[in-house]
């Protein structure tokens, strides 16, 4: 066994030449994307205006603009900053992250498993494992809460469409908000002492010895894996985005100015709790949701109802649940749901009230 | 005969693994026993907290779907070393 190891770690160790390659070509790439990313506007305006022949200024000829211009920058945005973010994750693993979060006191520890929730490579399907992991190796329920809800709540996807349509003014917003409610939710569950509300085969679980002999990745690899990820995730979103974008062109040429200011604006009180209901149900549709959004918000919508419903369309996902229902009591999942719930509605009367 | 698990919780990711690996072994006529570990306590003995994880002769070797290529040399060290 021992020697089989070895002699695989000699055979694969990567030849400096073939690193520099990988750059290279992803340098290639990088100005490729430069090139592509500056000839969307023009590009779109002369579809519009001069191809299709739609006047300036028409309801028509807006919502075609409109459509051409943000299509392929949302997707040349979505490729080259999941790119980004899945190279960064490379660096990070669940087990690596249990080891950090060892030994660490509220607070500190909830502050930075929001921030590890972030970084850490994670998909939902192993939220049980890692939850049996986390807590078996003795980290507190509450720090593990915080892990579980910045990962869904700070969604690359939902993140890089708030940048690429709304600026990143309001993409930072939305990145630390998440990470607040995150820690603060993590840190009531914890004072809550909820610890019989998991499931009882949880503690009896032994949790083996983890024994991966992984290589260090190279560059190469690491290109490999987020050039991967990255088609996984465009493929998954990019026609959820397209009907968002042409639902959001629509609104932006045919709905008259401020038409949303009644039903949406910071005075309709109920809007932000409404808002967060009908977020509920429309899990993994962030993409298609953001566009449609930003166009309401450009008639009158306030933000913090645009902001409260967006987290709860991605940060309250009943298929997360579902999952965690193995290892959680109903009981622990409803008071989960409630702080959060909760969490998101006072964000959103928070920020109707203050901008 | 070499044994490989696959830990999986049943995610799409992991079926996809499954399916990669059943594969190879057939195609490559490999001596090899592929077994679809479920359960949460057996996938927990192992130490992983992502799943899938690739198991060979009771040794994990990857976590995650490292790709096929990276799969198939994995498999092939083991059995012929």
């Amino acid at each position: 066994m021992e020697n089989i190891i070895k002699d695989t770690k000699d055979t694969i160790k990567p030849r400096p030449s073939s690193e520099w390659r990988s750059f290279a070509l992803v340098a290639g790439l990088v100005v490729i994307w430069l090139g592509l990313y500056n000839l969307i506007q023009p590009f779109a305006n002369w579809l519009a205006y001069d191809l299709l022949a739609q006047p300036e200024g028409s309801h028509l000829g807006e919502s075609l603009a409109f459509f051409f211009y943000d299509v392929p920058k949302i997707i040349l945005l979505l490729g080259g900053m999941i790119f980004l973010i899945t190279l960064v994750r490379s660096f990070f693993t669940s087990e690596q992250t249990r080891a950090w979060l060892g030994g660490k006191r509220e607070g500190v520890g909830n502050t930075l498993a929001a921030l590890l929730g972030v970084v850490t490579p994670f998909c939902s399907c192993s939220a049980v494992p890692l939850f049996i992991g986390f807590v078996e190796s003795g980290i507190p329920l509450g720090v593990t809460f915080s892990f579980l809800t910045a990962t869904p709540v700070v969604n690359e996807v939902a993140l890089v469409m708030l940048f690429g349509l709304f600026g990143w003014k309001i993409a930072g917003l939305y990145l630390i908000t998440g990470l607040i409610i995150a820690i603060i939710s993590g840190i009531i569950i914890g004072r809550l002492k909820l610890e019989r509300y998991v499931e009882d085969f949880v503690w009896q679980i032994k949790v083996g010895q983890v024994a991966i002999d992984q290589e260090k990745p190279t560059w190469t690899n690491r290109f490999k894996t987020a050039w991967e990820s990255t088609k996984e995730i465009v493929g998954k979103v990019w026609l959820y985005v397209i009907v968002g974008i042409a639902i959001g062109a629509g609104i932006h040429g045919y709905i008259p100015e401020d038409a949303m200011a009644h039903i949406l604006g910071r005075n309709a009180w109920w809007s932000v709790p409404a808002g967060v209901l009908l977020g509920l149900p429309l899990y993994s549709n962030a993409a298609g949701v953001i566009p449609v959004v930003q166009a309401l918000m450009e008639k009158g919508a306030a933000l913090g109802t645009v902001l409260a419903f967006m987290m709860s369309v991605v940060g309250l996902s009943l298929p997360e649940m579902v999952i965690l229902r193995r290892v959680l009591k109903p009981k622990l999942i409803g008071i989960f749901i409630a702080i959060l719930t909760i969490a998101i509605i006072l964000t959103g009367y928070l920020f109707n009230l203050i901008i | 005969m070499t044994t490989i698990k696959i830990l999986g919780t049943g995610c799409p990711t992991c079926r996809r693994l499954l399916d990669d690996v059943q594969k190879l072994v057939i195609n490559n006529n490999w001596q090899a026993n592929v077994e679809y570990i479920t359960e949460l306590p057996a996938i927990m003995a192992y130490g992983v907290m992502s799943t899938p994880a690739l198991v060979i002769n009771d040794k994990v070797v990857s976590v995650g779907h490292p790709g096929v290529p990276k799969v198939a040399r994995l498999i092939k060290d083991a059995i012929e070393p």
